[in-house]
């Protein structure tokens, strides 16, 4: 299994024949739909999976799952343990790839391309879908170094530039007002809300379309939860985010639309208002009301 | 998805299951308490007992209490557990069901007062019959929607909401003939608009049943028919099983 360090080390690669500019790092490729969410039908998608079934050696983690997941939306996935939500997280990013074990049928598109045909890069694949795992993992150096991490292995930028762009990642991960004075102290010095909210800069410096969440605020105290809850929020309008979490309250105070796994299976997906208030199956109820299956 | 009686006492969670059983619990005992004062209230009219009508002036103070009490079990296992999917719709249910069970004991506290009036003046027994039709009607209805909360029956609860317009029919004819009395004999206008607030209380009370048949689909179904114009219903969605 992959460390949070390794995979930013992919995601932050550098990506052939793309350079970060301040223009673009202000300005997202996909406009934010305005207003409220009116029909999951009328939504544009982010990412498409159609038939995924994957399984690590002989044990089938994820069963035919064919779902699409709108673009500046925040979609959650819910389930028990085992469920394979966290396999579905990976998956939309690779990260199975280095797993010999893993067998994949079925395909995932990320605007319209497949993520597994030839000519796709893994590396800048990961630069566009980032993620955030449950336990912080900011690097051992400095607050500004983590920031500016992939983008010195992008390469290209100049010391202004870069200045400008982690200001401005730190803005986005609302960490900024709290270290602006300390960027160059040690990041292992912040406090564990602190360096989930770096960890998550250090992911925006390299300007990803998704962010993926698996669990991101479990490890942290209700003060930072709610914290990283309002950043998942505001960051809707810059990028498309996937969240896992065990956290139901979670799911639903953040979420846009929900998706119920079990056993691999995906049970019931749709609207959060709707699957927290009158769920369609027996068994989404069942789940999240905490009743015995 | 729709959900059975039962459905409130499968939680791994046993305490939870309780709170749920409680608030049910609860809510049915006011109900019976205020089925009774309306009951009382119309005996006191038409058996002319004053005493009686007292008691159920007196007893209204009960009913306001049961309010608070399930207000406040409903407040904490909202802030304890944070129910949602049926679980949820059952609190808000309960919350709303007992707000209108609390106004129709005032409704009954009201025929009470009223009766009480009439009895001082002597009325004879004018009016009469419209109030005996009426209010065996809404009392049937009252009793009908306790029943179909306590059994998750939508299709007793959509009888109800079609019940109320007959209701509202009954109480502007009896309006009519009430009116009537009134030009035949300027002295009788006083009484007369005694026994036109019973019938209005009465018929108020035939709404408030119909509200809680409305929460019963919200409760089964997750629909939410207030504001419904009956005849724009769909009765399919709400009467079918499964």
């Amino acid at each position: 299994m992959f460390s949070g360090a390794e995979a930013l080390m992919f995601s932050g690669a550098k990506a052939p024949g793309r350079s970060v500019t301040a223009m673009s790092v202000f300005s997202t490729p996909h406009p934010a739909p305005s207003g409220p969410i009116i029909d999951f039908d009328r939504e544009a998608s982010c990412l498409e999976i159609e038939g995924l079934t994957l399984a690590y050696g002989d044990k089938p983690a994820l069963r035919d799952l064919t779902l699409r997941i709108p673009r500046h939306r925040v979609t959650a996935f819910i389930g028990p343990s085992g469920c394979g939500k966290s396999t579905l997280l990976r998956a939309l990013n690779r990260l199975h790839d280095l797993n010999e074990e893993v067998r994949r049928e079925g395909r995932i598109r990320l605007e319209g391309e497949d993520i597994h045909a030839p000519e796709v890069a893994v590396a800048e694949l990961r630069r566009r879908v980032g993620m955030v795992f449950q336990a912080p993992n900011p690097f051992p150096m400095s607050i500004y170094d983590n920031v500016a991490f992939g983008l010195r292995l992008q390469g290209g930028i100049r010391k202004r530039q870069m200045d400008d762009i982690v200001e401005w990642a730190l803005q986005s991960a609302a960490l900024w007002e709290e270290v602006k004075d300390r960027l160059k102290s040690s990041a292992w010095a912040l406090s564990g809300g602190q360096q989930q909210r770096l960890v998550i800069a250090r992911t925006l410096a390299v300007r990803p379309e998704v962010l993926l969440l698996d669990e991101p605020a479990s490890a942290l105290d209700p003060i930072s939860t709610l914290k990283i809850e309002e950043l998942i929020r505001n960051l809707k309008s810059q990028l498309t985010l996937v969240l896992v979490t065990h956290n139901m309250q979670q799911a639903a105070r953040v979420s846009d639309y929900t998706a119920f796994l079990q056993q691999g299976e995906l049970v019931e997906y749709g609207s959060t208002d709707t699957l927290f208030t009158n769920p369609r199956l027996r068994r989404t109820e069942n789940y999240i009301t905490g009743r015995m299956a | 998805m729709d959900i059975t009686s039962d459905i409130h006492s499968q939680h791994i969670s046993r305490q939870f299951n309780q709170e749920l059983e409680e608030l049910k619990t609860h809510l049915m005992a006011m109900g019976g308490l205020v089925e009774k004062q309306v009951q009382d209230a119309v005996s006191a009219l038409l058996e002319s007992d004053s005493a009686l009508g007292q008691r159920v002036v007196d007893n209204d103070r009960a009913v306001n209490d049961m309010q608070i009490k399930i207000d406040e079990e409903c407040t904490q296992v909202l802030a304890r557990r944070q129910p949602t999917a049926s679980d949820l719709r059952l609190v808000l249910a309960v919350i709303r069901a007992a707000s209108d069970l609390e106004r129709i004991g005032d409704e009954a506290s009201k025929i009470a007062r009223n009766a009480i009036d009439l009895i001082d003046v002597g009325n004879g027994s004018r009016g009469f019959v419209e109030v005996r039709m009426i209010s065996e009607h809404v009392r049937r209805m009252v009793r009908d929607a306790l029943t179909s909360f306590a059994r998750f029956d939508t299709e007793l609860a959509l009888q109800l909401v079609h019940e109320d317009e007959e209701v509202d029919n009954e109480y502007r004819s009896a309006m009519r003939s009430l009116m009537t009395f009134m030009m035949e004999d300027a002295r009788s206008i006083s009484p007369i608009l005694s026994l036109m607030w019973i019938l209005r209380a009465l018929e108020r009370i035939g709404d408030h049943a119909n509200n809680l048949a409305e929460y019963v689909v919200y409760l089964v179904k997750g629909l939410d028919i207030r504001h419904t114009d009956p005849d724009d219903l769909d009765e399919q969605a709400i009467t079918r099983k499964g």
